[in-house]
């Protein structure tokens, strides 16, 4: 059973968003890192790189495959986590530990578009 | 269409570990069980097993064998004494692959054991059936009885020790095999090959023996390893994947294996163009790339020029386990083919550098 956790937000590509004030925290699920194996490198954007809603960020490669990333909101990367450019398995440890991303969004009624934790639950199981 | 996949004699044993499986060549196959980075690093420091009962078993008797062997197959067996093993292929008329396999020349006169791979059974079949004409061979398709483990390791042989009961097994050399007897009489074939870059054996029996030592093995804690790092160890090692390295269109001359098409040999079917291939060169060839970036190239990615010219494609590619470094196979043109050559391998958007290697990226660990 995958892990979910109640009071994130989710996309159908298996992210998942904390929100923090206007920006988004952006991982991926705990289902998409069981899916995926062993985490061997995560190819982030860069700091400020835009993004809309939907759009291709960057993508997790496992020994097996890669898989891209898709941003779930509209907005502009501040910050992306360093600690996986040496330890990308942490996301196999605890995919809701480990943000990818941190979005400064652009538009939050997107968030609407977002699925609950009750929601995602359904898509997965 | 609802296909059905075939499951092997050990499938109910995969289920029972929680493996993830997977379709593979018409089988329901595992994928890993405890992770491909953990299974990889258990072969290449102590010992794991795989179950390659999808192998295919093909038997060649007859007093033409000998000569029917080699028409089809590009090593020459008229030096293999009984009880060795060569690789080798089977070729089109054109060069291409029909297949890359190993032949056993079997004990006592008895003929010849090819073993193919599972996804080519049933063409490699057909392709010997059909140029059998004129030779009197008696063929044999096997594979269905036959179960296969590949034990695989630095362990692997006091594993193998302990659970035939045999010190003599030490003594067998790379590249040869022995018979031996199960409790039940049937036959037991113990084969110093592999395919994953370290010593070890791969053990051919019925399927009653195959589940008793699998089960065996398990209980004496070698680790059981799936089809994931069955790949990611060959791929370091060197060595081919038919339908990646060797396909139809990509001949052993251009997969770098010409070493393998004995061309002393009187004939053999695909010897021409194997010759003209090697003296007339070949338009790509099969290069091993060293990325200087984590980015992971895979199967079917551009291979580059600086400039963008594009000059190849990749074949297979990982971040390797056991070097810490992003490697792929590509076939290139073959002007930027030589070791040492400035390459790009387009991963998504960007276009990282590497250079032209050789495709033995492993310091490989074979007995003998």
């Amino acid at each position: 059973m995958s892990k979910i956790i109640e009071g994130l937000l989710y996309s159908e590509s298996h992210e998942w968003v904390k929100l923090d004030g206007n920006v988004a925290i952006v991982g991926v699920t705990d289902f998409a890192q069981a899916e995926m194996g062993d985490i061997t490198y995560v190819d982030f954007p860069a700091e400020e790189d835009e993004f809309k809603a939907g759009d291709e960020f960057g993508a997790l490669e496992s020994v097996k495959a890669s898989s891209e990333l898709y941003t779930p909101v509209s907005g502009r990367v501040i910050a992306i986590n360093k600690d996986l450019e040496d330890a990308p398995e942490k996301i196999n440890e605890d995919a809701f530990a480990a943000w990818i991303v941190k979005i400064e969004m652009s538009d939050k009624s997107e968030l609407t578009n977002l699925l609950s934790a009750a929601a995602y639950s359904q898509i997965i199981n | 269409m609802e296909v059905i996949l075939k499951q092997t004699c050990l499938h109910a044993a995969h289920l029972a570990l929680g493996a993830r499986m997977s379709p593979f060549a018409g089988f329901d196959m595992p994928i890993q069980y405890s992770g491909i980075i953990d299974e990889h690093n258990a072969v290449r420091h102590a010992a794991g097993m795989f179950d390659v009962s999808h192998m295919g078993e093909i038997f060649v008797k007859g007093p033409d064998a000998d000569k029917f062997v080699n028409h089809v197959f590009t090593g020459d067996v008229t030096p293999l004494g009984e009880g060795g093993i060569l690789y080798g292929m089977l070729l089109y008329p054109d060069g291409g692959t029909v297949d890359d396999l190993l032949v056993y020349r079997e004990f006592d006169g008895a003929g010849f054991l090819l073993v193919v791979n599972a996804a080519n059974i049933d063409k490699d079949w057909q392709w010997l059936c059909d140029n059998a004409g004129g030779f009197d061979v008696e063929l044999r398709n096997a594979s269905d009885e036959w179960g296969q483990i590949a034990l695989q390791g630095p362990l692997a042989e006091d594993y193998a020790v302990e659970l035939l009961g045999s010190e003599e097994i030490r003594e067998i050399a790379f590249y040869t095999f022995m018979d031996l007897e199960a409790e039940d009489g049937s036959r037991v074939i113990l084969s110093r090959t592999g395919y994953t870059g370290e010593d070890g054996f791969e053990i051919y029996a019925s399927h009653d023996i195959i589940q008793w030592m699998w089960q065996w093995l398990l209980d004496a804690g070698v680790k059981p390893c799936g089809l994931g790092c069955r790949d990611t160890l060959r791929f370091e090692a060197g060595l081919p994947l038919y339908g990646d390295e060797l396909t139809a269109e990509i001949s052993p001359v251009m997969a770098g294996l010409s070493m393998f098409c004995k061309l002393d040999k009187p004939e053999f079917i695909g010897k021409d163009a194997i010759a003209a291939q090697k003296a007339g060169g070949v338009a790509r060839k099969l290069v091993g790339i060293e990325l200087q970036d984590r980015a992971i190239p895979r199967a079917g990615y551009p291979v580059e020029l600086e400039d963008g010219t594009p000059v190849g494609v990749v074949t297979t590619g990982y971040h390797s386990i056991s070097l810490d470094k992003s490697l792929c196979f590509a076939l290139v043109d073959s002007v930027h083919a030589a070791l040492g050559t400035a390459l790009f391998v387009r991963v998504r958007k960007n276009a990282f550098p590497g250079v032209v290697v050789k495709k033995r990226f492993y310091q490989t660990n074979y007995k003998k």
